[in-house]
């Protein structure tokens, strides 16, 4: 049963996806929920590394926008179609990883994420001179045309995004749940122990890294038909860093729902407060939210169920 | 004569300017109790971690089995057999204390099948007195549970060769003599032990055979009763 | 065609900016280097101080290094109050690794938008008498407002320096970052001395930050270029040595004037990123490191 649960949820969620692009109206919905989608993948890829292994990254922006770059030279080169573009996302972001990885994982967890942080800023000043994909102007994306059961593109893409969300949740869960997410889990603990006790450390930090860049590289890869105009600024932009981190944070770290429980409730809470308020007052909430988490709440949402669970059983 | 099973051969460990092990050499034979002595700060933990393979020597070659260890990482040390516990334990405190045994026993232990890794952690908390714990984190327990804990997932490795790096400071002489038939059993069943301790009389009462460290440098080996003879020794632990 | 002027010109302006850098630099080397807390919200810190020689500044006319020395003591205090809470939170139960560093991010995002929501996207400056001006030397020419940042750079790194070598508080600080478990024998008390090293290291950011403003004008997300250069240049100076800061800052300021003079001035961002990347994989311990 334990077994079976999460796939009839994965079944469940991309039945009812379908079932909403059939019955649903409103084109603004699926752009939202295109969205809250993304950040489900981008949160669960942050989380593998972050939340299992204890490794920050804070260039998510950084390996999202390669993913969007990599599939946006696809469309220009050779109208490569969407999978072939998600599956090069995928692997590009990769090898970022690996790179990155290999070059700092070696030493002190802190420089991963110092040389994560300096990452994106330093992608973006590459895209920004290179003429092909527009530099910093940006190039136009035109959306295919859209084919059935779907009524429009955005529809599709909505249903891509579930399907891609619903991929890297069971990626995370399978991880989460075998040999190599008890072997992460003892990194997060103690490295020294962990590596003492047999665990190889370096080899399971480059395979959560590669995991998770991975994840964040798909993400992106649909994004040039999301927005048919791909920039580097709205690419890079730091909203992907930031909630990506805050996501997990807020709803809790350690399982594979508390990313998924946080990347809903946030990016929900945000599609709906951009239309109310500013989005920099928004961003600012994200902020401040995510810092009294960290300070008084460090399970995170589903931390504090399980909590008031315990108490009432006990 | 046995073979030795491992071999530190002229091993020194510099931290910044200081040197903390200058040109070390042991040889500690299969199957034996080896006792390592000397007083704090000498450099016995230090040592221990080069064998392990948690600090890289300058120089100096330690093999084991036979082969150069010397530039192996320590988890590939480890699944050759070389286990150790911490003096400051370092349990995983997310983890319950029977996890905690699953890690090396999944990860570092030879011949045990992936099924039965969770039976085999309870034998080994049965045997250390743990079992009642086996469900606790590890931040509930008390000092003296922690250095058991310790002990026991060195012991789930399934070591040749087993360090116990001060598994007993802070343990009442009635819980010493509980632990140390736990280790001349262990012992009995092949696995070669270094016992790094304070309380003297457990390590002379264990150790075939003691060497001594003083300020990183090697000053006495030999059998319990010439090491309490040994004026160097005396010297070294009451000063001048 | 490499021009002996256009050479000239480069080194010293990447000398000018490098003795500006290490000033930014100095708090990270402080409490990365010796304290081993990954402050990096410093540069925004930076921007804030920048913020408050803008305000002062356009309001009072009061001159920006002068709103900068006065900042100190306010930025000091409120490093106190950030390293209180860094430490009850994260740093006493062990957690600093994960928690802290999303904590000082948040921090980072806090004031950054903040900073936006007040003052908006647009770059503000200062006027101060020696902006405009320049000095030329021969075919050389030394723009005031980048040489006295330098001068200010250079003198905090001097003082810096003093106090941590001269008085008690920074020999206390400095056998903190060797051994904090011996200091607790002697009796002292890590926690306070660390308190107070870390209130140093934020007290810094507000001259910075008056200098970054008078180099040119500042926006709010201005910081984040100054990410991978502070940990760039805390690195290579070998992690808590001030003079290796004030010497990676020179290197650096002059490889991305180089940078910027020969293949445009938008990839001298890149250049931290590299030396960064360089120092970890080949040599982590830094130029001037033990
Ligand atoms: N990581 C380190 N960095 C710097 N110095 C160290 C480090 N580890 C140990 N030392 C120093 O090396 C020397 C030897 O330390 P070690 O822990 O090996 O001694 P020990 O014999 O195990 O002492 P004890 O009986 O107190 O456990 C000490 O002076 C210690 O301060
Ligand atoms: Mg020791």
């Amino acid at each position: 049963m334990k077994k079976g649960l999460p796939l009839l949820i994965a079944v469940g969620v991309l039945l009812a996806a379908l079932v909403a692009t059939r019955l649903v109206g409103n084109r603004y919905l699926y752009f939202a929920g295109y969205v809250i989608f993304q950040y489900v993948v981008l949160a669960t890829a942050w989380n593998i590394l972050g939340g299992y292994t204890g490794y920050v990254n804070f260039g998510t922006a950084g390996f999202f926008a390669l993913g969007a770059y990599t599939a946006t030279v696809l469309i220009l080169a050779f109208k490569a179609p969407l999978p072939v573009q998600i599956v090069a996302g995928g692997l590009v972001s990769a090898v970022l990883g690996l790179g990155i990885g290999y070059l700092t994982l070696r030493l002190r967890g802190v420089f991963f994420s110092i040389a994560t942080l300096a990452l994106a800023l330093v992608l973006q000043t590459f895209v920004m001179n290179w003429e092909y994909v527009g530099g910093a102007k940006g190039v136009s994306i035109i959306r295919p045309a859209a084919f059935p059961p779907f009524a429009s593109y955005v529809e599709f893409l909505f249903f891509v995004m579930a399907a891609l969300a619903v991929v890297s949740a069971m990626a995370a869960w399978w991880i989460e749940n075998s040999w190599v997410g008890r072997g992460l889990a003892a990194i997060r603990d103690n490295e020294e122990a962990a590596e003492c006790m047999g665990v190889p450390t370096l080899r399971l930090k480059l395979l959560a890294t590669v995991v998770s860049g991975c994840f964040m590289g798909v993400a992106g890869a649909p994004f040039p038909y999301y927005v048919t105009l791909v920039e580097p600024v709205s690419a890079f932009s730091l909203d992907y860093a930031v909630n990506s981190l805050a996501m997990p944070m807020i709803g809790g770290t350690t399982t594979w729902i508390g990313p998924i429980v946080g990347a809903i409730l946030l990016s929900t809470a945000q599609q709906v407060a951009t239309v109310t308020i500013s989005s920099e007052l928004n961003l600012l909430i994200v902020g401040i939210v995510l810092v009294a988490f960290v300070l008084l709440a460090p399970q995170g949402i589903v931390g504090l169920v399980q909590r008031l669970a315990g108490r009432r059983r006990a | 004569m046995a073979a030795s099973l491992l071999e530190v051969r002229d091993v020194t460990k510099r931290f910044g300017g200081f040197r903390a092990l200058n040109g070390v050499s042991l040889d500690v034979r299969e199957g034996e109790r080896f006792g390592l002595i000397g007083p704090n700060g000498s450099g016995k933990t230090t040592l221990i971690n080069c064998i392990s393979g948690a600090l890289r020597n300058e120089s100096g070659r330690i093999s084991f089995r036979g082969c150069d260890v010397t530039r192996l990482p320590a988890h590939q040390r480890t699944r050759l057999g070389i286990a150790r516990s911490f003096q400051i334990p370092k349990p995983f405190t997310s983890m319950t204390v029977l996890e905690n045994l699953c890690i090396p026993l999944e990860y570092a232990a030879r011949d045990v099948a992936r099924a039965d890794v969770v039976d085999e952690a309870m034998a080994i908390l049965r045997r250390m007195s743990l079992e009642d714990k086996a469900s606790l984190l590890p931040g509930r327990l008390t000092q003296v549970d922690m250095r058991r804990l310790e002990l026991a997932r060195a012991m789930a490795a399934k070591p040749r060769l087993l360090i116990s790096d001060e598994a007993m400071a802070g343990l009442s002489s009635a819980e010493v003599d509980a632990l140390l038939p736990i280790l001349f059993a262990l012992n009995e069943q092949g696995i070669t032990i270094i016992m790094i301790e304070h309380i003297m009389r457990a390590v002379m009462r264990f150790s075939e055979r003691i060497a001594v460290l003083d300020a990183g440098e090697k000053i006495a080996e030999g059998p319990p009763d010439e090491i309490v003879k040994n004026k160097d020794v005396e010297r070294a632990y009451l000063g001048e | 065609m490499l021009s002996l002027d256009l050479l000239l010109n480069a080194i010293v302006a990447g000398i000018l900016l490098g003795g500006f850098y290490a000033a930014v630099s100095l708090g990270i080397s402080v409490a990365f280097g010796l304290l081993d807390i990954v402050n990096i919200a410093h540069p925004v810190f930076v921007v804030l101080g920048s913020y408050i020689a803008y305000a002062l500044n356009s309001a009072l006319g009061l001159d920006p290094l002068l709103t900068g020395l006065l900042g100190v003591p306010v930025f000091f205090a409120l490093g106190v109050v950030v390293y209180r809470l860094y430490y009850a939170s994260f740093e006493k139960t062990g957690e600093e690794s994960l928690r802290g560093l999303v904590f000082f991010f948040g921090l980072l995002f806090i004031i950054e938008v903040a900073l936006l929501l007040v003052y908006g996207v647009d770059y503000r400056m200062v006027e101060a008498a020696y902006i405009g001006d320049s000095l030329h030397i021969g075919s050389v020419g030394i723009a005031l407002r980048l040489l006295v940042p330098c001068l200010v750079g250079i003198g905090m790194t001097v003082a810096l320096y003093l106090v941590l070598s001269r008085t008690f508080w920074g020999r206390a600080i400095m056998a903190v970052s060797q051994d904090s478990q011996a200091l607790r024998l002697m009796g002292a008390n890590p926690v306070r001395i660390k308190t107070i090293a870390f209130g140093l290291s934020i007290a810094t950011a507000s001259l910075a930050g008056a200098l970054l403003i008078v180099i040119g004008p500042v926006e709010p997300s201005i910081g984040r270029e100054y990410i991978g250069r502070v940990f760039a240049i805390a690195v290579l100076g070998g992690m808590g040595s001030i003079g290796g800061t004030l010497a990676a800052g020179l290197i650096l300021g002059v490889v991305e004037t180089f940078t910027a003079t020969y293949y445009g001035p938008s990839w001298a961002l890149a250049v931290s990123f590299g030396i960064l990347l360089v120092v970890l994989a080949v040599r982590p311990a830094g130029l001037f490191g033990r």
